[in-house]
């Protein structure tokens, strides 16, 4: 039963609405949705202010939203009206104009605001925070008239305030209480080489200053300090920090720290209450960086989907300045303690400066300045805590252990394929290279635009552009490859990489995501994608019957005159008198013409029309032999030892068990099982997907042979002694092939793409096949037999009649 | 000119089609995801395939048989294969959910 609830979202900012873009993907009709937020756009993004106000971007461009998103998914959205207070015990949520929304549950994403420190004279007109869209257009606006702009706080956010109101034609000073630039992230080396470098831009700094009052009348005039000196301004950014927006928190009686405090699953207090983003507290951290917002909304929607999650457990983070011209990256801890061992390289003719905190013979933070190449890599090590023992020096100097010393082009080169340049939207190193190799991204624009790549926080964007460099200045050499389909230049392994670190769960999905060409696709990514959506998430994924080629659709296979034809399942190839007579009477009741035994040693009725098909499998009344599908068709037998006087095993027996375990199991492509009683194999089960020939006490294996379009002759993969073991390896197999191969690669393909000795070592370990098995079982668990199900259902049978339409001359007919 | 009612936009999944016959010749009505509907002959100009049975992607048809690329629309084959269908104009009631062709 399902019934849909009342969802309620405080907070139109990227970490709720992100968290509700991940819900509706999970579970699109689950609830209703109303959405509050304070400013009067839809939702934006933050992160690119600074490029807006760098004139890189308008406004609009930064609109991640729109309102007809709101709008195609139903949901409510009241745009400049903060809620004011949540009455949990009516489960009302209750809005400065006075509205009141029934919730059954509620998220608060309120996020932070610049926190305006209490200096006398910080409510004058022209002292603004850096926050939101309206800041944004006070700075364009203030830069039209006025010259002389001071910003406090020279930490990041200051920093881009700094840079965008230079771009704006101001002159900037930066005023900074501490003795060096965002000193949250860099130690004093790193920290003077900044400055350095940002007052080669133009930019201005007033550091270990205090302010402490805000000159002017009305208007703001300047800036006086601790140490009697003064500076003139007319316009002052306070960029000191964030303070979480938690005014609807307390009137509603939440825990409170610094911020709303959440558990690991993102619950206050109260039931019913989850907070994520800005203005949540988790295990006493609040985040101010967009990756572990999308972390936190990630296990609400879970939650509120009604999913398993293992919760959120806080995040280490990274910070690289995406002020232009200066690549910073600092990540974990970077301060010494006594606890701490550390690794420095300082090159001033460069202005390159590393800095590696180990502890315990783990990287637990770095800061790189000038080069900041290896960020991501050092991130990954951080994130992972494993050993850097022995290689601590190589990870500083970027040396290849003892070798000589390489470039940074070089090392972009040696970074893995599958490692994240792009952490706010997973993109790999692998999907950057494809889009400029095969989609011609040549701009750093245009890489943005078809990948994502650094459109988030743009901190990746040095590395972007490394790469981008890389793949540009190499493309002559490098052979082109080509994607999946038309559609898209990613191939199989990619994509499927794609689906799983992100998640994506829909084939629409993937194509928005993964922004392919066609919005739709075509039929050869449409199928696939359905596939490997199934294969992956057997127990959530809703096949796509309408991304299913024709058969598939109708379960049963078209033929050339656009009749059909249709093979009941009949295990093993042994039959019954009965089911013989049942097949008999319905062959001559809808004068089928022609009655064929399958290479597969089946019936096949042949010339059927579309419109008798579901009577035909209503009056068989035999499960599907799903002779049409990228399925397990059939398994082919020998009589075995139950008559043939050679025969070693019961081939009969055990062609039944095959059938009956891996009946209607999908895969990449068709799988034809056999199984030989003797070597004499007349089963010919060494030309099929895996075929089993019997010898005396025990079974050989026998896999990726074909006697199809290339006939190719099975190899050996192993020889077993007992059913149970041929049940486990074949088991195994079929699932790792399940799992790897490319959609409508046939085993014998996909075994010489990869090699025996590939699929010999991927299974040589026992716990690795049982997790095998325990996946295909699973995906097992979840079929059922199509022709029984549309016989069932009306929705389904109506789409093999045709319409009956009213007659020409009928009144319904009106000619004009 | 003939307006003939032909069935119910519900009649029709989504990316789904149905068919009928007007005279001696059957017809393809598609439901394509924007919620429009097109009619076509119901018949590839290859190899006389039915394209109601066909992937419905986008504004296109993939015909079952040898996978041709037809327009909706324009009825026109899509490159690298040559050709055109004959479409017919559809009307959808948008309070009753009526289908008409007119022709």
């Amino acid at each position: 039963m399902t019934t849909t609830k009342k969802l309620v979202l405080i907070g139109n900012g990227m970490a709720g609405v992100w968290t509700i873009e991940h819900l509706l993907k999970l579970a699109p009709h689950a609830y209703e949705i109303t959405i509050f937020g304070a400013e009067p756009h839809p939702n934006y993004n933050r992160i690119l202010l600074s490029t807006v106000l760098a004139g890189g971007a308008s406004i609009n461009d930064i609109i991640i939203n729109d309102h007809d998103w709101y709008r195609d998914n139903h949901i409510t959205l009241y745009t400049g009206d903060p809620v004011i207070r949540i009455d949990a015990d009516q489960r009302q949520v209750i809005s400065a104009s006075g509205l009141h929304v029934d919730y059954d549950e509620v998220i608060i994403a309120t996020g932070s605001r610049a926190f305006i420190p209490p200096i006398p004279g910080s409510d004058k007109d022209g002292v603004i925070g850096f926050r939101d869209i309206k800041d944004c257009e006070t700075m364009i606006a203030t830069a039209q008239t006025h010259r002389k702009a001071a910003v406090i706080g020279g930490g990041l956010l200051g920093l881009e305030a700094a840079r965008g109101l230079l771009n704006l034609g101001m002159d900037v000073t930066v005023i900074h209480i501490n003795e060096h630039l965002m000193d949250r992230q860099l130690d004093l080396p790193a920290g003077l080489m900044l400055q350095e470098q940002l007052e080669a831009q133009g930019m201005k700094f007033l550091l270990g200053k205090r302010t402490v009052e805000l000159t002017g009348k009305r208007r703001v005039t300047g800036l006086r300090f601790t140490d009697g000196e003064s500076l003139d301004a007319d316009l002052v950014v306070m960029a000191v920090g964030i303070r979480p927006n938690i005014d609807v928190a307390q009137s509603s009686g939440l825990t409170i720290n610094r911020g709303i405090v959440v558990d690991d699953h993102l619950h206050t207090n109260i039931p019913h209450i989850s907070a994520v983003g800005e203005c949540a507290e988790h295990r006493g951290i609040g985040y101010g960086l967009v990756a572990p917002l999308y972390e936190q909304g990630a296990v609400l929607a879970k939650r509120l989907a009604g999913l398993d999650t293992a919760g959120y457990e806080g995040s280490v983070t990274s910070t690289k300045l995406k002020v232009a011209g200066v690549d910073v990256f600092s990540a974990g801890q970077f301060a010494d303690t006594p606890q701490t061992k550390s690794l420095r390289m300082q090159d001033d003719i460069d202005s390159i400066y590393k800095k590696l905190v180990i502890q315990d013979g783990k990287l637990i933070g770095a800061v790189l300045f000038g080069d900041t190449s290896e960020g991501s890599s050092l991130f990954s090590l951080i994130k992972s805590g494993e050993s850097i023992v022995g290689r601590e020096k190589e990870l500083l100097t970027g040396y290849a252990g003892g070798a000589t010393a390489v470039s940074p082009l070089q090392r972009l080169e040696s970074m893995a394929d599958d490692e994240i340049v792009c952490g706010c939207n997973g993109v790999s190193k692998a999907a950057i290279g494809d889009a400029v190799l095969q989609q011609g991204c040549h701009t750093m624009g245009s890489l943005k635009a078809c990948t994502k790549a650094s459109a988030s926080c743009g901190g990746c964007a040095p590395l972007v552009e490394g790469l981008l460099q890389l793949y540009a200045g190499d493309s002559a050499q490098v052979t082109v490859k080509e994607g999946m389909c038309g559609c898209t230049s990613l191939q199989r392994d990619e994509i499927v990489e794609q689906i799983k670190t992100m998640g994506l769960k829909t084939v629409k999905e993937v194509m928005n995501v993964l922004e392919w060409r066609e919005p739709e696709g075509c039929s050869k990514c449409r199928p696939a994608l359905n596939y490997y959506l199934g294969m992956l998430f057997p127990a959530e994924y809703e096949d796509e019957k309408e991304s299913r080629f024709t058969n598939e659709r109708y379960h049963a296979n078209i033929q050339k005159d656009g009749t059909y034809s249709v093979v009941p399942r009949i295990y093993g190839g042994v039959t019954s008198p009965a089911d013989l007579k049942k097949i008999a009477n319905v062959a001559e009741k809808y004068n089928v013409p022609l009655v064929k035994f399958t290479g597969g040693q089946r019936l096949d009725l042949l010339g059927i029309r579309k419109e008798d098909l579901p009577k035909i499998w209503e009056e068989l009344d035999m499960p599907s032999g799903h002779a049409y599908g990228k399925t397990l068709r059939t398994v082919k037998t020998c009589v075995g030892n139950t008559f043939c006087r050679f025969g070693t095993q019961d081939a009969m027996a055990m062609g039944i068990k095959m059938e009956k375990a891996y009946e209607r199991l999908t895969g990449p492509a068709k799988i034809k099982l056999a199984v030989s009683g003797c070597p004499r194999n007349c089963a010919e089960a060494t030309i099929k997907d895996l075929g089993l020939v019997a010898i005396d006490g025990g079974w050989e294996l026998h896999v990726g042979g074909n006697g199809g379009v290339k006939v190719r002759a099975a190899e050996l993969l192993c020889t077993v002694k007992t059913e149970e073991e041929v049940m486990e390896w074949s088991s195994a197999y079929l699932q790792y092939y399940r799992e790897h191969a490319r959609f409508n690669e046939r085993t014998a393909a996909w075994i010489e793409r990869v090699g025996l000795d590939h699929v010999k070592e991927a299974l040589a370990d026992q716990q690795t096949r049982l997790e095998l098995v325990s996946r295909i079982e699973e995906t097992l668990s979840y079929t059922s037999d199509p022709w029984k199900e549309i016989i069932a259902k009306d929705e389904l049978r109506k789409n093999f009649e045709p319409l009956h339409q009213a007659p020409l001359t009928g009144s319904t007919t009106s000619i004009y | 000119m003939t307006k003939l009612h032909v069935g119910h936009i519900q009649d029709i999944d989504k990316k789904g089609s149905r068919t009928f016959l007007l005279g001696e010749t059957e017809i393809a009505l598609f439901h394509l995801s924007d919620g429009s509907i097109h009619a076509v002959e119901n018949s590839c100009p290859h190899k006389k395939g039915r394209l109601s049975e066909g992937m419905v992607c986008g504004t296109a048809i993939h015909c079952p048989l040898h996978d041709w690329k037809i327009d909706l629309r324009s009825g026109k084959v899509q490159d690298p294969d040559e050709g055109c269908v004959h479409t017919y104009n559809t009307e959808v009631d948008p309070a009753s959910g009526a289908i008409y062709i007119t022709f």
